[in-house]
């Protein structure tokens, strides 16, 4: 219970923050994706069933406020979160390589299917531009931005864990 | 550690029936044109007023910034000022607009009928789009305040866009820079219609968006003219500013010309729009 409140409250913040301060902060009108990073970073610390549901509600949550048809984001977040729960074996807290590799490849293949989806299905051939204009910017920000979020998680992550492991050995 | 329950599914059969329903509900939600309903209400009610706060807390914030540097009472003066200026600003647009239907719009149509001014309501923009793909924005009036599907939205004397979603207190409004976005257009001067598309790359490269298959005489329509909503689309009102030609060329078949147009709405700092009321589908009745 206290971990969903605690996830809803970083979806939440993640969100407000992407869809009102970060669209201020907008560098040549590029923006950082947030709850990409999130859906991924949950998937690699807490294994793909936790991560395809926060990224399902990510999703869903821009469904309903920007999407045009409701269940197209949150079905793309739910994979990113499926997908990196693979990567759990291999992830350790203090390595950052892996969570930024993650996070990168995350957003870049998010921005390949809105793309493939949204852009080239309606007949906008120009991959290029796309890809040097829109994708690549976003996704350096969203490196950058994700550096910082990526220890507030794993910070709020590990307490939790703790206050998990405390209360479970407790009715031992 | 938690105990498993021994009837727990699995997680990727969990992941196929969440893929089954999400292509479920994008063809209900895509075929049916419905949008979140219940969701819409229950999100906004959580969501909107959040976005609300931190645009508080960011102008309070810009507010005590600048009270660093100006006086106390010059802000009082600035303030009064504002509100005059705002509200002159917006008696202006309506007479503008008033004055732009009536000048342009029934002389060159040779229309005789007298178009009602239009009921507006004022809006603030909540949040955009999180991504960087698409151009659509919150404001913060709903269905509550009237606010319905397909509904005009301008700024200033341009068009920003239309309501293609609202919520018990908030409405999603596409701008007409969106990539998906057209609009049936025309050149005041002359009439000829022409079809106006948002477009990503063209607006991240020099803030235009571009227009198509604009049948005119030679030289009919130059740089500088103005594109206006057409009467003949069924959800803009006509007669409303898009913007002015900025580029324009000849088509390769030698009878269309395309181009781009500048927006007259400054979509980079749009803070403020006016919705208006009344929907072309109800005036025509």
């Amino acid at each position: 219970m206290r971990r969903k409140l605690y996830v809803f409250l970083i979806i939440a913040v993640c969100f407000l923050l992407q869809c009102t301060l970060f669209q201020a902060l907008a560098i040549a009108s590029i923006s950082p994706n947030l709850l990409v990073a999130v859906a991924s970073s949950f998937g690699f610390m807490r294994g793909r069933k936790e991560g395809m549901w926060i990224g399902f509600f990510s999703g869903l949550l821009l469904d309903i406020f920007y999407g045009s048809v409701i269940g197209f984001y949150a079905l793309i977040y739910a994979y990113i979160g499926y997908v990196n729960g693979f990567f759990r074996k291999w992830f350790f807290p203090d390595d950052i390589k892996l969570p930024l590799v993650l996070i990168a490849a995350s957003d870049f293949s998010y921005s390949m299917l809105v793309y493939l989806f949204l852009f080239l299905l309606r007949g906008k051939l120009q991959f290029t531009y796309y890809l040097l204009h829109i994708m690549l910017p976003e996704l350096v920000y969203t490196i950058l931005v994700a550096i910082i979020l990526y220890f507030i998680i794993l910070k709020i992550n590990q307490n939790l864990e703790m206050i998990e492991k405390r209360s479970a050995s407790k009715f031992v | 550690m938690k105990r498993r329950s021994k009837r727990s599914i699995p997680t990727r059969y969990t992941l196929l029936l969440l893929t089954g329903f999400c292509v479920l509900v994008m063809f209900i939600s895509f075929t049916l044109n419905l949008s979140g309903g219940p969701l819409n209400t229950v999100a906004g009610y959580v969501f909107v007023p959040m976005q609300k706060g931190i645009n508080t807390v960011g102008s309070w914030i810009a507010s005590r910034a600048d009270d660093l540097k100006s006086l106390r009472d010059v802000m009082q003066e600035n303030k009064e000022l504002q509100a005059e200026v705002d509200k002159l600003t917006q008696d202006m647009n309506t007479i503008k607009l008033e004055r732009y239907e009536l000048d342009n719009l029934r002389e060159l149509m040779e229309l005789d009928q007298k178009y009602p001014s239009y009921e507006k309501v004022a809006a603030r923009v909540i949040g955009s789009d999180g991504g960087n793909w698409f151009n659509t924005f919150l404001i913060d009036k709903g269905a509550k305040d009237g606010i319905e599907k397909d509904m005009n939205v301008i700024a200033g004397s341009g068009l920003v866009g239309i309501v293609i979603d609202t919520g018990a207190n908030y409405a999603k409004v596409r701008s007409i820079i969106d990539d998906a976005s057209n609009v049936s257009g025309m050149s005041l001067s002359t009439a000829d219609r022409c079809i106006v598309s948002g477009n990503l790359a063209t607006m991240n490269d020099g803030q235009v968006i571009e227009f198509s298959s604009l049948k005119c005489e030679d030289g009919a329509v130059g740089v500088g003219e103005q594109i206006v909503t057409s009467h003949i689309s069924d959800k803009y009102l006509a007669g409303i500013l898009v913007g002015y030609v900025s580029t324009i060329e000849r088509d390769a078949n030698n009878l269309t010309y395309s181009g781009t147009v500048t927006p007259a709405v400054d979509f980079q700092h749009l803070q403020e729009v006016l919705v208006i009321l009344d929907k072309k589908a109800a005036l025509e009745d």
